[in-house]
């Protein structure tokens, strides 16, 4: 077996990384050294140093931009996966035992799908149909379900809460597919486990909190990181969504729309570029800190 | 969504790049050349005839004419309905090739380069040729023979003098013409002639008298004024600095495009924003902020917003949603101030749709020949019929009734008759800018009205981007 060990190795190894190399790394060591130059995107490329940088420290947009999306990565996941556990948890455990088997609620199979159903729409769609959902007139659906006296909620076109109608979208976006992986980890829970604890007088609350969210530790770290990495991007619902793409006023100007309008609209791809880069650091730390913090023994509880 | 880029795309921002195209020429050459074969290699053998009366431009006859149009918004059925047969009525042995193609630059550069162009030219799409650099590579024929040369069809006047005012300037580099601009957008506030008539609302032409009928139509329970704050309105910006043009003339707007500071805190703009801010207190409806211009157009479809600021291509766009009871019409913005500079008839009109003939092609006069022809004010009216957009051909559709919103543009440009002004370039030359002016009228029409602020605000990402070595210059004069 030693003699076949590497190029066995090697053979599985080569395209993925020869994929990874071309597409990512390469892509990202360009955006680095594209960050330094005020390249337009058409013709001479000219070196500026930092100056982008600078420039950025400088950008109030960059900073709504940094705002709003430290706000969709604490609020996205915590909501996500609070709702997604608490699904999953029905739709599995939450109807009791019989026969030496743990449950869920009745009709949960049906659930299961209708919750997964809108991780099938592509982003875009779902943006365009929210885009309707929150209209800011009587046509809105919100708006049209409000008493007649009420004046219409603006939604959207209101700077305090536009993005807390983007957060939302996202939440009913992702929460399906969790529900999917929670109950995916919570069926490899034994159930001797839940019998048990029933048998020793466990109510479901305990279950919960004692055993089932301890045993999925793991499942709902990458959870997180997930949406974190998603909480980072949001790009196709506020360029879709918002007024005036990521309006009004900058009110849901995030760091993906930014790149993509320097790039493609403003002909500034230096900038555009140097934008990339701090997003790659952001993520990038954002994954190393969840990984860190959350690291705990799974068996620990 | 399709159908919003589509409209975005085709109509709107495609006419002004198109004619942007011409001015923001002359600096982004220097990298843009390369794209387009320099002027070395000798001129094919080409087709002349005798100069005469008859045959201004003197071509020969018995040559073929190659054109190549652009199959987009416009259609091509007025090349091969409409200016074809005008052209062998005269010509009968001049043999046109006709071609049509989606993009432009794919089909024609290599051919350009290759030196065998087509004689005649469509340049226009979102494929276009980088107009700036084609001149500078000597591609494009002086146009300065056509423009003297006496009218196709109106008896004693050269072309020049058959057409509107700027129509010439627009595709003028280096203080030649080297560029045809076709097709005529007029701006204004587009309004349901029915409805008006209905109330015997009259027209205004002062600002008093304007907020005094939005008062009236305001009591009726109809919304006054509107525009689209989610997706369009870069018209309410359109129709801001119309107005400034008026107050203090153009010189104004040139000032924004040389990003000249100060030009944002300027009197006529801050005049202009006061007034249009007070608008946007009173009168406007707030939910339009969250909206987008097809359901704001449909909106006045219904009755429901009186005045709406756009250009001609609306009432081409509303077509299948406009009810038998709504007819479009358009009237200039109404004075702001009794001291405007330019008269309340005064409005913004510009040009766009580039047809040039190749320098270098077996048959360049015949390429001039066939512009000429396309001038006529027949030929024009042949175009405007079938594509429900003005030439710049002055009074081809007068006395036509072609659609009720048509005519009622025509009227507007009729009275405005040399008071119109090209506008601006900005919006096309600094994207940055275009998207900072979107936000701050948003801020201005739907948050208060503080014109201090908006000007304020615009002057500061002005002057930003004058100081952004990253972001390419333009000047115009």
């Amino acid at each position: 077996m030693r003699h076949g060990k590497y190029p066995f190795i090697i053979g599985f190894l080569v395209v993925p990384v020869a994929l990874y190399v071309t597409f990512v790394v390469a892509a990202y060591l360009q955006t680095f050294q594209l960050s330094l130059t005020s390249w337009s995107g058409l013709g001479k490329i000219e070196y500026i140093g930092f100056d982008n940088f600078v420039k950025l420290w400088h950008d109030d947009t960059f900073w709504k931009s940094i705002k709003h999306n430290l706000f969709l990565l604490i609020l996205l996941p915590i909501i996500t996966i609070a709702i997604a556990l608490v699904f999953a948890f029905l739709l599995n455990v939450g109807g009791g035992h019989k026969g030496g088997q743990s449950r869920g609620v009745w009709g949960s199979k049906v659930y299961r799908i209708i919750f997964f159903f809108p991780q099938l729409l592509a982003l875009a769609i779902v943006a365009v149909i929210f885009g309707r959902v929150f209209g800011p007139d009587k046509s809105g659906m919100l708006n049209g379900l409000f008493p007649q006296s009420w004046s219409p909620w603006l939604f959207l076109a209101d700077e305090r809460y536009a993005m807390a109608c983007i957060l939302v979208v996202l939440i009913w976006q992702a929460v399906g597919f969790y529900v999917v992986l929670f109950s995916a980890g919570m069926g490899s829970i034994s159930d001797d486990i839940y019998e048990a604890a029933a048998l020793d007088g466990a109510t479901r609350f305990t279950l919960f909190f004692r055993i089932t969210i301890p045993l999925l530790w793991s499942t709902i770290q990458v959870a997180w990181v997930y949406l974190g990495i998603a909480a980072f991007d949001a790009f196709a619902l506020v360029n879709i969504m918002t007024v005036d793409r990521g309006g009004p006023n900058g009110a849901t100007s995030v760091l993906s729309l930014m790149i993509y309008r320097n790039a493609f609209d403003f002909s500034q791809a230096g900038y555009a570029c140097a934008l990339g880069v701090v997003l790659f650091f952001l993520t990038l730390t954002f994954a190393a800190l969840t990984l860190r913090v959350t690291r705990r023994d799974s068996v620990e509880a | 969504m399709t159908e919003i880029f589509a409209n975005e795309v085709g109509r709107r921002t495609l006419l002004r790049r198109a004619a942007a195209v011409g001015l923001l020429a002359t600096p982004a050459v220097g990298l843009l050349s390369a794209c387009v074969g320099g002027g070395d290699d000798k001129p094919a053998t080409q087709s002349t005839g005798t100069k005469s009366a008859d045959n201004p431009l003197g071509i020969d006859p018995k040559a073929g004419v190659e054109i190549v149009i652009f199959n987009g918004g416009l259609g091509t059925a007025y090349a091969t309905d409409v200016d074809t047969p005008a052209f062998n009525k005269k010509w009968a042995d001049a043999k046109i090739t006709y071609s049509a193609t989606e993009e432009v630059s794919t089909v024609v550069q290599p051919r350009i380069n290759a030196g065998n162009p087509p004689d005649m030219i469509n340049n226009s799409g979102s494929k276009l040729m980088d107009f700036g650099a084609i001149v500078k590579a000597g591609q494009a024929a002086d146009l300065t023979d056509l423009f003297a040369a006496p009218s196709w069809d109106v008896a004693g006047k050269t072309v020049a003098e058959t057409l509107v005012p700027g129509a010439i300037e627009q595709g003028t580099y280096d203080g030649k013409p080297f560029a045809m601009n076709y097709s005529y957008t007029v701006f204004g506030l587009w309004y349901n002639k029915k409805l008006f008539d209905k109330n015997s609302w009259t027209i205004p032409t002062t600002w008093a008298d304007f907020t005094a009928l939005c008062d009236k139509i305001k009591a009726a329970g109809i919304t006054p004024f509107g525009y689209a704050g989610a997706n369009a309105s870069y018209y309410m910006v359109r129709a801001l600095l119309t107005s400034a043009g008026k107050i203090g003339s153009e010189q104004v707007l040139k000032d924004i495009d040389n990003l000249k500071p100060g030009a944002w805190t300027a009197e006529p703009i801050k005049q202009a924003a006061q007034a249009w801010g007070e608008i946007g207190n009173k009168y406007i409806n707030k939910t339009f902020l969250g909206l987008r211009h097809t359901e704001v157009q449909l909106q006045q479809d219904q009755d429901k917003v009186a005045f709406y600021p756009c250009g001609s291509w609306l009432e081409n766009e509303q077509a299948k949603d406009t009810p038998a009871g709504f007819e479009y019409a358009v009237c200039a913005f109404p004075s702001v101030t009794a001291a405007d500079k330019l008269p309340a008839t005064a409005i913004n009109a510009a040009a766009g749709e580039i047809y040039f003939a190749a320098a270098k092609g077996k048959n360049p006069q015949g390429g001039k020949e066939y512009l000429r022809a396309m001038l006529s004010k027949e030929a024009a009216l042949g175009f405007t019929k079938l594509t429900k957009s003005l030439t710049v051909v002055a009074g081809a559709s007068d006395g036509q009734t072609i659609s009720p919103g048509l005519t009622s543009a025509n009227d507007m440009l009729t009275k405005a008759g040399k008071d119109v002004f090209m506008g601006y370039l900005f919006d096309t030359w600094y994207k940055k800018l275009d998207d900072e002016s979107r936000a701050a009228v948003n801020d201005l029409m739907f948050k208060g009205g503080d014109a201090q602020k908006f000007c304020d605000r615009m002057e500061k990402a002005s002057q930003a981007v004058a100081k952004d070595s990253s972001i390419t210059k333009f000047t115009r004069s």
